[in-house]
């Protein structure tokens, strides 16, 4: 890892070694996900805080699951029930949380930034859960693994990110992770919806889906409603005729990858989500295991830490 | 009988000798070591180093190695007052100012309420005649409570003191308001500040739309959300042969629009912030709200424009475009921030430190540059010349200091050179005859 290693707010905080470290870990994990009890007593006595400002159903049960299964305490705070509602800063929040001396704080907001804010008001490791449009580390490292698991290294892949690049932090930590791989990525959809420079991550950018069958990884974005009112689209239905990956477009060698939730119908056809080379349920299922590895690697782990090291798998049995 | 558009608290005239510093005042030709002698608040008398006798009850400043220059002015300046006093005062916006080097600065009417109006600017001068150590001049809004709609009262403002008019913190958007503007400008006088930025294009931008903001996934402030607004603006200028000043100007794009319309006869001008002059959008990379600004941080073709303009003159003057934000307002995620930052303490070692000791433009252009806002403005030059009444600011361009370790004499402390190590210590201030910054001088070491 590079930058504070107590953290985790960006790709950039990983090196390629880095993210092969925290998804053999993941790997791991995976297999006591199989077990009747999920498990393992690596984090036990210690609290997780997940700090949600925004909705979110897979992220936040994900972490939640992953702090659990690592035998934590999980308080988690979301927005709109809490004193947020009422006006208080993220600062004091983060302040009053750190009272309960959280080993981790995961946070999710609408804000580029947030993480980093996080992270110069409390001593916990903090796990970016999303910042803005900026990004969503976890994600992207569950994309990987996904993707490992299916393909095995990533060097030379061709992976094209399809749609609304301009207000995705997917699609951002998707580019880096991907690229710092070893694959090559291209993005394409409307280019009203490519952010001027976005090459500048490592990209190519393709206005048109006319070279899609070059690509050995199709990772499709959630098109928004809300993009057609700030006319960045004419019409949703003009959308999908030009860039929904369907039957049509979708050649048979390749893999077919979504954050969720999906628009059925609009960036993605009902015989594209359903179909065999589609990857959207396995990301789903690595989202546990990859977070686990990260909270794992935060609190418990880290290079060189050869007492963590037995508590899992082997302390798996223990639990 | 002229009408004062400068106030400040009454302060005993200074009765000074500065011995033998280094005097740079390139209007008066003057780049030499001198005596100089203050009477009364007046520049009494020049004198070869060591030639001037001290009359009695006179204080005398050894300048040896030290530099003697004009004291600065500053046309873009926000003292938060009325309505924003957590941020800043009329004292401690001046005071920071002094701090600065500065005699003179000139502030903007986005308050709350808006200066708009004469009686609101009376009560205004007023306050400053109580509390502001350097004189302070104002620039009501061109449009009621900035809204674009409605022509403020500008020839009642203009009589009440009023220096020329801004919508500043906004542009004015609609065309056609701003040639009535230029129309009635031909009434009153006064010089048109123009905050520009097409609002369709600028959005919900907050910082610099390129590069960074992809990387980011903020939303961007194109560079030519500015210059079609400046290209726009000169046009109206020109056509109604009104008199405009373009405010923190920030890319390649308005510089070359601002070039293309002086060497059209247009009567236009533009002032440049320390911060456009040293930083790119780069520095948004961090993500820390210090940076948040607007005109926003833009690209390194845009910083080296706005120097090569400020050399060249088609930028004639560097303004501080002085913000202060209250600590809580700014320690918030960036996008969330408010825009602005502090600069009136920093402006001048920072153009030092970072443009003139790497050679990039020569000191007497930078002290000319932050001198010529006041004549942009129609008021009075600092000029080190015998009668002249005294504006000086006295520097050790030897000492370092860093920003931000013994505080701010502004309320606030969002600088964006927060913790740099500067080249500049002001260790002097006159403006309007009068001593109104002393440091303490450090024991030598």
């Amino acid at each position: 890892m590079t930058a504070d290693p107590r953290h985790l707010l960006s790709i950039d905080d990983l090196d390629r070694e880095g993210i092969e470290r925290i998804l053999d870990r993941a790997a791991s994990f995976a297999e006591v996900a199989g077990r009747e009890i999920k498990k393992v007593p690596a984090l036990r006595g210690r609290t997780v805080v997940n700090l949600f400002y925004e909705a979110s159903t897979r992220t936040s049960s994900s972490f939640e699951l992953a702090a659990k299964r690592l035998s934590a305490d999980v308080v988690s705070v979301r927005a709109a029930t809490s004193s947020v509602t009422k006006g208080e800063s993220l600062k004091d929040t983060v302040q009053t949380l750190t009272a309960y001396d959280p080993a981790a704080i995961v946070i999710r907001s609408p804000h580029a930034g947030a993480a980093q804010l996080v992270a110069r008001w409390t001593d916990a490791a903090v796990v970016n859960a999303g910042d803005g449009k900026h990004e969503h580390p976890t994600q992207a490292l569950l994309d990987v693994y996904t993707l490992r698991r299916r393909l095995g290294a990533l060097d030379g892949k061709r992976i094209w990110i399809v749609g609304d690049v301009l207000h995705s932090r997917v699609a951002r930590s998707d580019i880096l992770a991907f690229a710092r791989m070893g694959a090559k990525v291209t993005v394409s959809g409307p280019p009203t919806l490519i952010p001027r420079g976005i090459e500048a991550l490592g990209c190519e950018v393709a206005p048109t889906l006319d070279r899609l069958a070059e690509a050995d990884v199709v990772y499709v974005l959630r098109m928004q409603n809300e993009r057609m009112h700030e006319a960045y689209v004419p019409s949703l239905r003009e959308y999908a005729t030009r860039y929904q990956v369907n039957a049509a477009r979708l050649q048979p060698h390749q893999l077919l990858m979504h954050p969720g939730p999906v628009n059925r119908g609009v960036e993605l056809s009902a015989d594209a989500i359903d179909s065999p080379q589609a990857l959207i349920a396995q990301q789903v299922e690595a989202g546990v295991v990859v977070r686990m590895a990260v909270l794992y690697e935060l609190l418990a782990g880290g290079p060189g830490e050869a007492a963590a090291a037995e508590v899992a798998p082997e302390a798996v049995a223990l639990a | 009988m002229s009408v004062q558009r400068l106030f400040h608290a009454s302060a005993p005239p200074a009765e000074l000798l500065i011995r033998g510093a280094h005097v740079l005042d390139p209007r008066s030709g003057l780049d030499a070591p001198h005596d100089v002698l203050v009477r009364n608040g007046a520049i009494a008398e020049l004198g070869a180093p060591g030639a001037l006798p001290a009359p009695d009850g006179t204080d005398v400043v050894e300048g040896e190695g030290l530099h003697l220059f004009p004291a600065f002015f500053d046309p873009h300046v926000h003292l938060r007052t009325p309505g924003q006093e957590h941020k800043e005062t009329l004292a401690t916006g001046t005071a920071a100012a002094a701090a600065g080097g500065y005699c003179g600065i000139v502030a903007m009417p986005n308050t709350a309420p808006t200066l708009d109006s004469a009686p609101l600017l009376r009560a205004l001068t007023a306050q400053a005649e109580r509390e502001a150590a350097v004189p302070v001049g104002f620039m009501p809004a061109i449009t009621v409570g900035l809204q674009g709609s409605d022509l403020s009262e500008m020839a009642e403002l203009r009589d009440a003191g009023a220096v020329g008019f801004t919508d500043d913190g906004k542009p004015v958007v609609s065309a056609g308001m701003l040639r009535r503007a230029f129309q009635y400008q031909r009434l009153t006088g006064g010089v048109l500040g123009l905050h520009e930025e097409e609002p369709s294009l600028s959005g919900h931008g907050v910082m610099h739309e390129g590069a960074v903001s992809a990387r980011l996934g903020m939303a961007g402030i194109p560079s030519i959300s500015e210059s079609t607004m400046v290209a726009r603006d000169a046009a109206l200028a020109a056509y109604e042969q009104g008199r405009a000043h373009f405010q923190h100007l920030s890319c390649v794009e308005s510089v070359e629009a601002l070039a293309a319309w002086k060497a059209a006869g247009a009567h236009v001008s533009g002032e440049v912030s320390p911060h456009h002059l040293t930083l790119t959008d780069e520095a948004v990379r961090s993500l820390d709200s210090r940076f948040k600004m607007n005109p926003p941080l833009r690209a390194e073709t845009d910083r080296r424009a706005l120097i090569d303009g400020l050399r060249d003159g088609t930028i004639e003057c560097v303004a501080t475009d002085h913000a202060p934000h209250a600590r809580h307002e700014k320690e918030v995620p960036f996008e969330e921030a408010p825009m602005g930052v502090t600069g009136l303490e920093t402006a001048f070692p920072v153009l030092y430190t970072d443009l003139v000791l790497p050679g990039v433009l020569p000191l007497s252009l930078i002290v000319e540059r932050m001198t010529a806002g006041a004549a942009l403005l129609e008021l009075p030059t600092p000029r080190i010349a015998v009668d002249a009444p005294a504006n000086l600011v006295l520097l050790d361009l030897a000492a370092e200091w860093e920003v931000g370790a013994r505080g701010y004499a502004s309320k606030s402390e969002n600088s964006c050179f927060e913790g740099r190590t500067l080249r500049g210590v002001v260790r002097m201030t006159v403006a309007a005859g009068a001593v109104v910054h002393r440091a303490a001088v450090e024991a030598a070491a």
